[in-house]
């Protein structure tokens, strides 16, 4: 199983990256998916999701999950 | 009580009047409440040309679509409605539409702005101005 990662608009542009993937082999936290596919550390105001919903850093990602990752929200 | 993404342009009126006609019984509501979020040509003491709306379509159908429901969980609604466009937007283009039907006013105003602050809020959409020869991406809501 794999677990997707998607990057999304400024964070998309400043990382050069639309979408990952990692092959977890053990339990992971969204934390450390970011520490598997990017080289930066985890920026104080980034956002994230698990599967399209809110999520923290140190919540756990499962097989098969989709992980997003994206800057505070501008809509409306 | 649905969420549409649309990105092609928005009647945000003719939406309304369309939706009341295909889903509402007349008589079965009597406060409507609307609001229209429209794109300026300025932003940050700059004249702003062009916007394009990015978003994460499959969390954003997601997010509003729990949104509505949340609404008509805490207020007694008849039915609301909320429409979000995406892609290239033009200054005086129609961005949002957030509606709520109830029986009394308090409920629709209520719930009108309970849902435009949250897509505020929390809705994945990020926006990117064109001004001039520049592109930037809108950093912060201000609150108004």
């Amino acid at each position: 199983m794999t677990i997707q990662v998607k990057f999304f608009a400024s964070l998309r542009e400043k990382l050069g990256m639309e979408s990952a993937s990692v092959e977890p082999g053990a339990a992971m936290t969204i934390r450390e998916i970011w520490d598997q596919v990017t080289t930066t550390d985890y920026p104080v105001n980034t956002l994230c999701a698990i599967n399209m919903d809110y999520a923290k850093p140190d919540d756990i990602v499962n097989d098969g999950d989709e992980v997003a990752f994206f800057p505070p929200v501008t809509g409306g | 009580m649905p969420a549409f993404l649309y990105e092609h342009a928005l009647d945000p009126l003719g939406e309304i009047e369309q939706y009341q006609k295909q889903h509402l019984r007349p008589g079965s509501y009597g406060a409507t409440t609307n609001f229209i979020g429209t794109m300026r040509d300025f932003n940050a003491g700059d004249d702003v040309q062009l916007m394009t709306l990015e978003h994460y379509p499959e969390m954003t159908q997601k997010f509003l679509d729990k949104l509505c429901d949340e609404a008509l969980e805490k207020w007694d609604l008849v039915d609301c409605l909320v429409i979000h466009r995406f892609g290239d937007i033009k200054p005086g283009d129609p961005i949002v539409l957030t509606v709520a039907w109830s029986a009394h006013r308090v409920e629709a105003f209520d719930a009108c702005r309970y849902l435009i602050e949250e897509l505020k809020a929390r809705a994945p959409f990020w926006k990117k101005e064109t001004t001039g020869d520049n592109e930037r991406w809108v950093h912060d809501a201000p609150s108004g």
